[in-house]
């Protein structure tokens, strides 16, 4: 059950890339907005960090996740206690989350935009959702990214349109805190995984998916990523763990999340 | 005391260049009755603070709102809500664009009847560029600055509840109350439309005592409005109406617009609205959301 599959897609890889990003976080509320990214904080609610806690997408805390859509008749999910929106906001600014989004930019400091693209800001071309919790989120506690589509449209040249969340820009870096405060996880996109640990917290690659080129990687961001002289391939997802997802998403959610649900070796 | 009223009595008391708080989340226990009423009325010119969904789209496309307090606009499944959508990008709009946690602290301190409260959340982001009136101030006990979220002072809270006494004891037997309790406390009057009108017994199980989240001296007046969250949800009585929001979306679609969708639905009265999407009974079998 732990030897590597062979047979995987992509979406699949992802989620246990993404995965990785909740492991080594304690016992803090796992909170994964879109159907990679809870599969993701399920997985390793399961496997790896047991003690991470987990809401219903609504207002109960669960000991053990709930798999995703409609749930078989006689399910009864496993309620640990009360999580509505005004208490989510006790414990997001206690800082004990992990929280993994899909913003529509991100720029290279790690600066993310939810709310509107291009234009000015009092008439945006495109309005999308607004700054929603990110502002709060990237401030507070630590937060992970997944990316879909990667391409420099997300990972802009120049700062994001809107700044939603903080990132590693000592221009808007308020008095009193320091760069090292804002905490940013994993960025797992469909090419690759990255972190902001590179030198003065530059994106840096940190895994290349199979069959993907770190050329490949550099030519759809908009600034320099750093490249470490060694690079690891992301690691393919185990029987195990493939289990574990098909579990927790009954009605293949997963095979329409990135466009044409490719295979998870490329190579 | 009897507070009960009907929906146009309720917007009989708004007035033009009031600041509305509307309570719900999303697509979730919107108070849709009597914003349709205000729809159906001349008022203008309105502040609108909401966790905003359809109430915020209609509003807008209806040209009812000058300024715009929130942190999303979104119809969750449908994620980009229309109409706001367009109001935003026709310019018109006056914004104060803020965190979801942020609108808390201003209901809170608007609640609490103190200036501002204190929070890390918005600097380093838009928020405070773009909102000169938000301050980020220094703090007398460390070297830290901290944004100092102004209270958001309510002239009106509109809340939808799943039951009320006449006396405004207010039930919401949903999971969540989502923030409603402080736009009720933020509010100098608060109107709550109600899916059932309940005698006051109804209240003397603990359990029911306990979902209880405002005292009734916070409400000033309760509508009766079976069905009257449609088409958000008022769970566990019925889910939103995903149809109806497709139809909504698309409408944003046509050349006729919002018009186009007034004309087929809103009708004279809510009892007309609700013959055209289909009846009440249809309403109440709304199936409940899974997440």
């Amino acid at each position: 059950m732990t030897n590597p599959a062979t047979d995987y897609s992509l979406a699949e890889l992802c989620i246990v890339a993404a995965s990785k990003a909740f492991e080594n976080e304690g016992e803090v509320l796992a909170t994964g907005i879109g159907v990679i990214p809870r599969l993701a904080a399920s997985l390793s609610m399961k496997t790896s960090n047991t003690d991470l806690m987990m809401t219903d997408s609504e207002s109960f805390m669960l000991s053990e996740p709930n798999p995703l859509g409609e749930r078989e008749d006689g399910f009864v999910q496993s309620n640990e206690s009360w999580m509505g929106f005004s208490r989510i906001f006790d414990n997001v600014w206690s800082g004990n989350r992990h929280a993994m989004l899909g913003p529509t930019q991100i720029d290279r400091f790690g600066q993310s935009n939810t709310s509107a693209l291009g234009g000015s800001y009092q008439q945006p071309k495109v309005m999308m959702l607004g700054a929603r919790g990110f502002p709060g989120n990237s401030i507070s506690h630590p937060n992970s990214f997944f990316v879909p589509g990667h391409n420099s449209r997300v990972f802009v040249d120049g700062e994001c349109d809107f700044v939603s969340s903080i990132g590693y820009n000592p221009e808007r870096l308020p008095k009193g805190h320091s760069l090292d405060d804002v905490k940013i996880g994993l960025i797992v996109t469909d090419l690759c995984v990255l972190d902001f640990g590179g030198p003065d917290y530059q994106l840096q690659l940190v895994s290349l998916h199979p069959g993907v080129s770190a050329e490949q990687v550099q030519q759809n961001t908009g600034f320099t990523v750093h490249i470490p002289d060694s690079v690891a391939v992301t690691a393919a997802p185990t029987a195990q763990q493939l289990a574990i997802i098909v579990e927790m998403d009954p009605h293949n959610q997963r095979d329409f999340q990135i466009k044409d649900n490719p295979v998870g070796d490329r190579s | 005391m009897d507070k009960q009223m009907s929906a146009a009595e309720v917007v009989a008391q708004l007035e033009d260049g009031m600041t509305i708080g509307i309570g719900g989340w999303g697509p979730r226990r919107k108070p849709m009755a009597l914003i349709r009423q205000i729809l159906r009325s001349d008022l203008k010119d309105l502040t609108v603070v909401s966790y905003g969904g359809a109430d915020v789209g209609m509003l807008c496309a209806a040209g009812k709102i000058k300024k715009l307090v929130f942190a999303f606009v979104s119809l969750d499944f449908i994620p980009l809500e229309p109409y706001f959508r367009q109001a935003r990008q026709g310019g018109a709009l006056e914004v104060m664009e803020i965190d979801e946690g942020m609108m808390l602290l201003g209901l809170r301190a608007a609640a609490w009847g103190v200036p501002y409260i204190p929070t890390e959340v918005g600097l380093g982001t838009d928020i405070i560029k773009q909102n000169p009136e938000i301050k980020v101030i220094d703090s007398p006990y460390d070297d830290k600055e901290w944004v100092a979220m102004p209270a958001l002072k309510l002239d009106a809270a509109l809340i939808h509840v799943d039951h009320a006494d006449k006396r405004g004891v207010c039930h919401i037997a949903g999971p969540d109350h989502y923030l409603d309790d402080w736009y009720a406390r933020a509010a100098s009057k608060t109107y709550v439309s109600c899916d059932e009108l309940v005698d006051t017994d109804f209240f003397k199980d603990p359990a029911i005592a306990r979902q209880v989240h405002w005292e009734r001296s916070a409400t000033t007046g309760v509508v009766h409005v079976p069905g009257g969250a449609h088409p958000s949800s008022c769970v566990p009585q019925y889910g939103f109406d995903v149809a109806h929001f497709k139809a909504y979306a698309g409408s944003a679609k046509t050349e006729e617009g919002f018009a186009g969708y007034c004309k087929a639905y809103l009708g004279e009265s809510e009892a007309e609205y609700q013959e055209n999407v289909g009846g009440l009974d249809a309403i109440q079998s709304l199936a409940l959301p899974t997440y």
